[in-house]
């Protein structure tokens, strides 16, 4: 693993005298899937804010690195961090302009590239054809990812429209649409059915294969994680507690403990936990 | 409802009714000569009570009426799915068809043989909140940014005329660009500190801007002349040719160079057109900015800004270019507004044309362009028409802006056109 695409050095991020993810280290390389996992509560979602923008962290530097060029991901803000950095995600609630066709979704998502080729707007406003040329190579993109997500029949719908499932599959369409480098997932699988959660798998797959995109990934079902992770993280109330390859992480007796509490905690509390 | 309930939700209504008229009907004061008196009419509040009792009753009765037919559509329509709503449907209808409509009519108006000089004065108005309409759209319809001080870009755009005439001579067509440039420069103005602000708190911050622009004319005594405004701003010209029965020596007057004969309808008719001009400008640019990245932008900046952000659009730029814009159509307005009055003083600007401007856009159902123009023509037309009801005149404003957001909270003519559709494959 030589050269990673994201460097998480000693993370901290404190809410007043919360803190949320204490010294986190650890790193995602390109072109493969890193899952962060976790109980509830452990600081997933808080990591994956501060990579994405959302929240300053108190501590620690996220470095990544693109066509040999590093960015600090903690010192930019929000939209440049997804703009120059090219660090795209999803929510963890769906977060899609829901009143929009699902195409339109997928073209707002190319909005620096067309807004550059418009002109900005002055002369996109009479129709310059450099213009037009980028809004067909836009819908060219989104048609290309339509019909990968298997939506191009309901493309002029509007996305709330959509069923659950569909509307996941959209988000993640729409965030490959800014061309990333590095996509984060907050858990894309969650509310899916067994059927969908292995076409989301292979989505994911097909991503990371043929578009030199590495993946960030936040999962609770652990089918999905086991399955296509290249490399797993586990979070425990704000620390790192494991980290390597979903074999070693699988027999980690640190993990085990984390997910499924300690001998001495009471016999009854085995029973639960993660499956 | 049974009977027996129906009667006692009546009763209720009705003890309800009797403790609110107890104080407001059943005294009144008397002119004793001396101090005054108070009489008691007490059987007033029993008409009163009687009547909402009675009222009650029937519209409870309609009430159950109503839903039963609601439930027979829903059973039609549990046979018949996929029906779409009716009037978001009428709307598609509306902005395809009505609107080219509307615009041929707006176009022959002054000919018709009904057009007196009081048709095409009032049209001018109607078209002046059209426009208006249409440019909140922008910041209301389009980027989702309410905005209830829409007037102040208006007055800016207005006065910036005025001014530019008085001190520097400027023709109407001169000071245009630059009404709108000052007004959208007030637009970003305003953006600047309500960028992180939304709903609510956003409405109070640009009311009170409205009412900052507004006192600033009203006490800037020196240079706006305060409350008495100013006055004997330059009529417009016909590109130069004045509209006036014995033109200043050298300059040939508008009836002279068409030779017809003089008559003071000429300039009301040009105003129209101007405005007419100016309005269909503001919607064309609106038709043609929403399929451009920066008005898709506006309404994913509406759907939702947190998203945006994770796409890498800048929501800083995109929602003060939402402003500049918006506020520069209302400058346009004003700026015609001020050439037609001849006049302007703080006394037009105030709160309640803002919100005349937003029950517009709100009526009309945000975005829908046929719909602005169906609710700037009623609620410009409707108090017009009915001045001997004048008093009546908010009340039934507001009783109009209650039934329809019962009714139709999306608005009159709710639809949205997407912006960009997909063609089939090898089609384009």
């Amino acid at each position: 693993m030589n050269a990673p695409l994201l460097q998480v050095e000693h993370l901290t991020m404190r809410f007043g005298g919360l803190v949320a993810v204490d010294d986190v280290s650890f790193s995602a390389a390109p072109r493969q899937i890193t899952a962060i996992i976790g109980p509830n509560g452990a600081g997933k979602t808080t990591v994956f804010n501060c990579i994405a923008g959302f929240y300053k962290p108190s501590v620690g530097r996220l470095a990544l690195r693109r066509d040999s060029r590093q960015y600090l991901l903690e010192r930019m803000q929000g939209h440049h961090i997804a703009h120059h950095a090219r660090v795209a995600r999803t929510f963890q609630n769906i977060r899609l302009f829901a009143k929009m066709t699902v195409l339109e979704n997928l073209i707002v998502a190319q909005h620096n590239r067309l807004m550059l080729a418009s002109g900005y707007t002055a002369l996109g406003l009479f129709g310059w054809p450099a213009y037009r040329r980028a809004e067909r190579d836009a819908v060219e993109k989104a048609r290309y990812w339509l019909d990968r997500i298997d939506l191009t029949g309901v493309a002029d719908m509007p996305a709330a429209s959509l069923p659950y499932g569909g509307q996941r599959r959209l988000e993640i369409a729409r965030a490959m649409c800014t061309d990333p480098v590095l996509l984060c997932l907050d858990e894309p699988a969650a509310g899916l059915n067994p059927r969908e959660s292995h076409e989301l798998n292979e989505l994911l797959i097909f991503i990371r294969d043929s578009h030199d995109c590495g993946l960030l990934l936040i999962e609770h079902d652990m089918g999905v994680v086991m399955q296509i992770s290249d490399h797993i993280v586990v979070l425990d109330y704000g620390r790192k507690i494991s980290d390597g390859s979903p074999q070693k992480v699988r027999n980690d007796p640190a993990v085990i403990r984390a997910y499924l509490g300690d001998e001495e905690d009471g016999a009854g509390y085995k029973s639960g936990g993660a499956s | 409802m049974n009977a027996v309930a129906r009667v006692k939700d009546a009763a209720l209504a009705a003890l309800v009714a009797a403790v609110l008229a107890l104080p407001l009907l059943g005294f009144a004061t008397i002119d004793t000569g001396g101090p005054l008196g108070i009489s008691t009419r007490f059987d007033y509040v029993a008409y009163a009570a009687l009547a909402v009792f009675v009222g009650r009753l029937v519209f409870m009765a309609l009430v159950d009426l109503w839903r039963e037919r609601q439930m027979d559509s829903a059973r039609e329509a549990a046979h018949d799915p996929g029906k779409p709503d009716r009037m978001a449907q009428i709307g598609k209808l509306a902005d395809r068809w009505l609107l080219p409509l509307m615009i041929g009519f707006a176009i022959v108006l002054p000919f018709l043989p009904f057009a007196d000089r009081t048709v095409v004065d009032l049209a001018t108005v109607v078209l002046i909140y059209v426009m208006l309409g249409w440019g909140l759209n922008i910041v209301v319809g389009l980027a989702g940014l309410l905005d209830l001080g829409y007037v102040a870009f208006y007055a800016v755009g207005a006065y910036s005329y005025a001014l530019l005439q008085m001190h520097f001579g400027f023709g109407f067509w001169e000071a245009l660009p630059l009404a709108g440039l000052f007004a959208a420069f007030f637009g970003v103005l305003l953006g600047f500190p309500v960028l992180r602000l939304r709903g609510d708190y956003l409405a109070i911050v640009t009311l009170g801007f409205g009412e900052i622009v507004r006192i600033i004319l009203l006490n800037w005594q020196k240079v706006t002349g305060g409350p008495a405004g100013i006055s004997g701003i330059q009529r417009p010209s016909f590109f130069g040719f004045p509209f006036s029965a014995d033109p200043p020596a050298g300059k040939t007057a508008f009836h002279d160079l068409l030779g017809i004969e003089y008559s003071s309808i000429h300039r009301i008719i040009f105003l129209y057109y101007l405005i007419l001009l100016l309005a269909l400008i503001t919607s064309l640019f609106t038709a043609r900015i929403r399929r451009l990245p920066v008005g898709r932008a506006w309404e994913a900046l509406r759907e939702d800004e947190i998203a945006c952000k994770a796409l890498g659009i800048n929501p800083t730029n995109t929602k003060l270019t939402a402003f500049a814009i918006g506020a520069m159509f209302g400058g346009f307005a004003g700026c015609f507004f001020a050439t037609r009055q001849g006049f302007i003083s703080p006394e037009s600007f105030t709160f309640i044309e803002s919100a005349v401007i937003l029950a517009i856009v709100v009526l009309g159902g945000m975005g829908s362009q046929a719909g602005i123009v169906l609710a700037a023509t009623l609620l410009t037309l409707l108090p017009e028409i009915a001045r001997e009801f004048a008093l009546f005149r908010m009340l039934a404003f507001g009783m109009a802006m209650v039934l329809i957001m019962v009714w139709r909270p999306q608005g009159l003519l709710a639809h949205r056109e997407p912006t960009i559709k997909l063609k089939p494959k090898g089609a384009s």
